[in-house]
């Protein structure tokens, strides 16, 4: 009885009681959730333009942060840093598209999905080798004081990964509908074989691709690192974005923003009105249950292309 | 020249059904097996290592072999992609725990048979949505069993038993009056033939499995779903059961591995790592083939044991802390080379060198 007043009702009664509180919790899921949805995005960008599931992106974030985070430590200037990090994200998009895409063209995605945990594998391993395993700060002069807006407290800091977030979407939905190269890139995900009837080049596709997720990457990991410093575990976070893309469809740049606040502020208000009933740390499965129950209401996803077959 | 079915005719029913109808893949597999009985455990103690090559090395690698066979049956034959293997493995071990310290007067065996049945039963319940969806989808929705189970087993206190540390030792229980088979007191030569028997029956199984009935239900399903509901097989049936036995050999592989193997039942032992690691060793092994469990397991098991062993014999001193992300570069390399060198596996490979030796020494 009294677990079952623990889930059912009580929770609710804290909600009406204090909304400011709930309000409070909501923002801070949403904005943690900004960070969710960087991540599926540059998922939903690898999937869209070449169908392979990327399960290196959550790798490819911590050692893009890995890699600025070191630069910032040998006291190069934050530009530089960044245009560093920069280099080394297209070097790596060049060598993923030379070494492992390029010999297993035609190949069926389950045999691209390993070969992308085979990638995971290898810059776990090389990212620690070059800077070492050490928890990094990451400080590059963004606010972090809280502050109250109109009785809600708000991490300032929270706010300008929003902002910056928001930004980089934009630019990428600019870049994907406006651009000559957008438009190849959407032509590829619609059809590769008519892609490259009408001659645009696979190959340069590819690399494009995978240097945009590695600047998306860039901008997550500088994001993330900031706020819970530079580790092994934002590898592990990263996994988080995997229900966000059910939730907003693989194909789907929108779906992973929506799918990532939905995500982000979904967890932290189970974990603050439901966690203590069941045990706590509902937050490291609560996104995946999430997940699995919206999959059986529509398996294709919020905004999700509906070529899921039937089965 | 030594290797060929010339000659050999087949003048039964039962002899055409054989599992191994060539009389040389037949006295291989028995001196396969003839090494894994007497070989093996003499070369160990006679070099001195028991505790070290059985205990530590052919268990998890057998162990490994059977929750490989599991996986294998849902991915390999069935085609449903599944990233919660750790998630079933886990409720194996944490049945069996439950189950041994409730009946302490169960056999073992018994024991963990009954916690392959409600990794089974688990299983079916985390197999439903594979009605709906397939590909990636499913794969990220097997995800929720991992990580849900892991949390259940690390926080329902009624699991442990109530343990206050989290971490417990598995209950020693004899297969015979005195032949102790688990806790960590137990002779690993006795651990040893306990899992060689199991993991060895079961696969037989398996292979009988796939090669019959269910398994070719299970394959058509693979190929193309549609046109096997039209030719009348079940989609809902044949799914659930792939989903049932794999977790049902992933639940045995779980309960042997902290019984058996680590003596120390605790979640964290099968987290995402451990399904991951399960997927590279059937993905590494071969989609699709029992013996390619096998392989893939000993590939994946014995290659950090090589990287950690080689570099020293060859003079290079290598820090430890440097060995481990060297050893993951390779992996991650290795990983990517065999998918482009061999996409079918190891399997493939070992057919590919039957096929010449059958010719052999011509070369067409």
């Amino acid at each position: 009885m009294e677990t079952l007043y623990a889930i059912l009702i009580s929770p609710f009664a804290q909600m009406w009681d204090n909304p400011e509180f709930l309000l409070e919790v909501i923002i801070g899921g949403l904005l943690s959730g900004v960070l969710y949805s960087l991540v599926a995005l540059g998922y939903v960008l690898i999937y869209k333009a070449s169908g392979v599931f990327n399960y290196a992106q959550g790798t490819m974030v911590l050692f893009a942060a890995l890699t600025f985070a070191g630069c910032l430590d040998l006291h190069v200037p934050i530009w530089l840093a960044i245009l560093i990090t920069l280099a080394v994200m297209v070097g790596l998009a060049f060598g993923v598209e030379r070494v492992v895409l390029r010999p297993l063209v035609n190949q069926e995605q389950i045999i691209l999905f390993m070969a992308t945990i085979g990638i995971t594998y290898f810059l776990r391993g090389f990212g620690q080798i070059v800077w070492g395993a050490d928890i990094r700060n990451l400080d590059i002069g963004l606010p972090k004081e809280p502050m109250i807006v109109s009785g809600v407290l708000i991490n300032k800091f929270d706010l300008v990964s929003a902002v910056v977030a928001g930004s980089l979407v934009t630019v990428l939905a600019v870049f994907f509908q406006k651009t000559a190269v957008g438009r190849a890139l959407r032509a590829v995900a619609d059809d590769h074989q008519a892609a490259l009837a009408v001659g645009i080049p696979l190959k340069t596709i590819w690399v494009i691709v995978w240097t945009t997720a590695g600047v998306v990457a860039l901008v997550a990991g500088i994001l993330w690192g900031t706020n819970l410093g530079v580790q092994f575990s934002i590898e592990l976070v990263a996994l988080k974005a995997l229900p966000v893309l059910i939730l907003g469809g693989f194909t789907s740049v929108p779906g992973a923003i929506v799918g990532g606040l939905i995500v982000g502020a979904g967890e932290k208000v189970a974990e603050v009105f439901w966690g203590p009933a069941l045990g706590g740390a509902i937050e490291d499965w609560f996104a995946y249950m999430l997940a699995l129950a919206f999959l059986l209401i529509r398996p294709q996803g919020l905004f999700g292309e509906r070529i899921i077959e039937r089965v | 020249m030594l290797y060929r079915e010339a000659g050999q005719f087949k003048t039964s029913y039962v002899a055409d059904q054989a599992i191994f109808p060539i009389l040389q893949d037949r006295i291989f597999i028995v001196l396969i097996l003839v090494f894994a009985v007497v070989g093996i455990p003499a070369l160990a103690i006679s070099a001195g290592g028991e505790a070290y090559w059985l205990g530590t090395i052919m268990l998890p690698l057998l162990i490994y072999a059977l929750a490989a066979i599991g996986l294998n049956i849902l991915t390999g034959y069935a085609g449903q992609v599944s990233l919660g293997t750790g998630g079933f493995m886990a409720v194996g071990a944490f049945a069996a725990y439950k189950l041994a310290t409730a009946f302490p007067w169960l056999n073992i065996v018994a024991v963990f048979l009954l916690a392959g049945l409600i990794a089974a039963a688990v299983g079916i319940m985390f197999g439903f949505p594979s009605l709906r969806i397939k590909g990636f989808y499913l794969a990220v929705a097997t995800l929720a069993s991992q990580f849900f189970l892991i949390w259940l087993f690390n926080r329902i206190p009624w699991f442990t038993n109530y343990a206050p540390s989290g971490v417990i030792s598995a209950p020693p229980r004899a297969l015979l009056s005195d032949i102790f088979v688990t806790g960590a007191a137990a002779r690993p030569l006795f651990k040893y033939y306990f899992v060689l028997v199991i993991v060895t029956l079961l696969a037989l199984a398996a292979k009988n499995l796939v090669r019959g009935r269910v398994g070719r239900a299970w394959m058509a399903i693979r190929d193309m779903d549609i046109a096997a509901e039209i030719i009348g097989i079940r989609p809902l049936r044949t799914k659930l059961l792939a989903f049932a036995i794999s977790s049902f050999y992933c639940g045995i592989a779980g309960a042997l591995w902290a019984h058996v193997y680590t003596s120390s039942v605790e979640a964290l032992a099968f987290d995402i790592d451990t399904s991951f690691n399960i997927l590279f060793m059937i993905i590494i092994g071969g989609l699709g083939s029992i013996l390619g469990s096998f392989l893939g397991a000993a590939f994946i098991t014995l290659l950090p044991l090589f990287l950690e062993n080689v570099p020293p014999k060859l003079g290079l001193v290598i820090p430890v802390n440097l060995i481990t992300n060297i050893q993951q570069i390779i992996f991650g390399a290795l990983i990517v080379f065999f998918l482009i060198a061999e996409p079918r596996g190891l399997a493939r490979l070992w057919q590919i060198g039957k096929e010449k030796l059958r010719l052999w020494p011509f070369p067409h």
